[in-house]
């Protein structure tokens, strides 16, 4: 369980976040959501410590994590798996060393078994047989897929994805939500998941929380998320004509 | 610029501070020495003749006066390959071979987010990016000015040989009169001084790069541009330090 509690950051003087406080539960896919430049980002760096917070604190499993000494984080940091939006794959190694990483500079396990635990991470994305192409021999899809591989296979148990699905086909996309969600609760992981994808609002939506002009403005799930009387939720929800249409329906 | 430098001063603490584990940082060294010295061989190879042929022309030509005996040629042409130009001319090529390398690699790193990436595993990038490639340009930097001294004396005689100048048995008269050893040990320090800034300067500009491929590009050739400045700079102050 990952509880950040009153969390207020700026750049300058633009108030990004303000006072956010919110928890995020095990073995759930907990979503944030919100518009383009909202704060997804900067709260989700916030978690994962690339950023302190002006005031406030995010605690895992009710250990401190905000504002102490990098070395004292270095024990939650190998509970932690991140998916960049980029993917961020180490373009220097192929496929096989990039998941291979965290293994090679954490355990002390042999090559075989970490081979082998590679080979599990990479199957369970549903890549096989791409072990030595190199990062930029790869689609948009695999690299996502490669980058998860990555971010799991030191079993992680807290996973965060920034946009899993943005960039990607309907398709390619439905099929990452499916897989996060899926090692999530096979791994029992607590899992933040930052989107603007509709999709995965309804899908994976185990817990929501919406974040407008830097304030959690809403929190429900994705059952709730449709019925909601709250006018900006209901705003960003139905904003495209599709979802429109929908709600006409 | 003050600031910067601060910046600088406390990513090089960073740098040389916690060891992760030490069988990774061999690998990651072995990895630098092909990647930034292993391809810097051929350069360094190629100048290095040319400019030890020109030096020796050079004193050739401005010392053409029957009373100056024939060896003075070989002997200055040493002297300058030495203290100057293989330390300071072959480190000024370095520092635009390795800068922009170790710049432009650094900061693709910072803007695709893989030093994020490094970070948030727990790894402390400064160390495990930029550690190895100090330490290796260290080592095999001056490996490398002493081949380059070499191949400029070799340079200056094949310059006899097919230019005429002075005859080669003088040259090599030349070259064997007045040793100093003191002046290797000058070429040295220079050397591993320069050595360390083109690494750690262009490895700071590349670490701290903010934005897209666009600043990647011009940190690529600030890094060359600063780290020049840089050699000139200390290559006046040691020697004005060491030879006065
Ligand atoms: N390093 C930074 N320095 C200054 N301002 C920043 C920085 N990072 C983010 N911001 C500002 O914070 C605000 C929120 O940015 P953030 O990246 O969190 O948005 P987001 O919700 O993730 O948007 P998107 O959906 O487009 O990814 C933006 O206005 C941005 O300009
Ligand atoms: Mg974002």
């Amino acid at each position: 369980m990952i509880k950040v509690e009153h969390i207020s950051k700026s750049f300058g003087d633009h108030l990004v976040l303000d006072d956010i406080t919110a928890t995020f539960e095990r073995g759930k896919t907990n979503l944030i959501i919100g518009q383009s430049g909202s704060g997804k980002t900067v709260l989700t760096k916030i978690c994962i410590g690339l950023f302190e917070p002006d005031s406030g604190v995010v605690t895992f499993d009710d250990r401190p994590f905000s504002n102490i000494k990098e070395k004292h984080k270095i024990d939650i940091r190998k509970d932690m798996g991140v998916l960049f939006q980029g993917g961020a794959l180490f373009d220097s190694m192929n496929v096989e060393e990039n998941v291979m990483f965290p293994l090679n500079m954490f355990t002390d396990m042999s090559y075989e078994e970490k081979l082998e635990r590679v080979n599990f991470c990479l199957n369970r994305v549903n890549l096989k047989g791409v072990n030595h192409l190199m990062t930029s021999e790869l689609s948009g899809g695999m690299m996502k897929r490669v980058a998860i591989a990555r971010a799991i296979s030191n079993s992680p148990k807290y996973l965060f994805c920034d946009e899993p699905n943005s960039g990607l086909d309907p398709v390619t996309s439905e099929l990452i939500d499916d897989l996060i969600s899926e090692i999530t609760e096979e791994y029992n992981m607590t899992t933040i998941i930052n989107t603007h994808d509709m999709n995965s609002v309804l899908k994976i939506g185990q817990t929501i929380n919406f974040i407008y002009k830097g304030k959690l403005w809403w929190q429900g799930d994705s059952k709730s998320v449709l019925h909601s009387d709250n006018k900006e939720l209901d705003e960003f929800l139905f904003s495209t004509e599709l979802t429109k249409r929908l709600k006409t329906i | 610029m003050l600031r910067k430098l601060g910046d600088y001063l406390t990513l090089m603490y960073q740098t040389f501070s916690r060891y992760d584990k030490s069988l990774v940082f061999r690998k990651r060294l072995l990895h630098e020495f092909y990647n930034l010295g292993f391809t810097s061989i051929g350069i360094v190879l190629i100048l290095s003749v040319f400019v030890g042929a020109v030096a020796t022309i050079l004193v050739a030509y401005n010392t053409d006066n029957p009373l100056l005996p024939e060896k003075l040629i070989g002997f200055s042409a040493r002297q300058m390959i030495i203290q100057e130009f293989s330390p300071t001319i072959i480190s000024l090529i370095l520092a635009g071979k390795l800068g922009s390398q170790i710049a432009s690699e650094l900061g693709t790193m910072r803007v695709t987010q893989q030093i994020d990436a490094l970070q948030v595993m727990g790894i402390n990038p400064a160390n495990y990016l930029i550690l190895p490639k100090i330490i290796s340009c260290l080592l095999f930097i001056p490996v490398l000015i002493v081949f380059s001294i070499v191949i400029g004396i070799l340079g200056g005689w094949l310059a006899c040989v097919f230019t005429g100048v002075i005859t080669p048995t003088n040259y090599v008269v030349g070259l064997r009169s007045w040793f100093e050893p003191y002046s290797i040990t000058f070429a040295m320090i220079k050397t591993v001084v320069f050595a360390f800034l083109i690494t750690s300067i262009s490895s700071y500009i590349g670490y701290t790069v903010k934005g897209g491929s666009v600043e990647v590009g011009k940190a690529s050739t600030q890094s060359v541009v600063v780290s020049s400045i840089a050699i000139i700079v200390f290559d006046l102050i040691l020697t004005q330090m060491l030879l006065t």
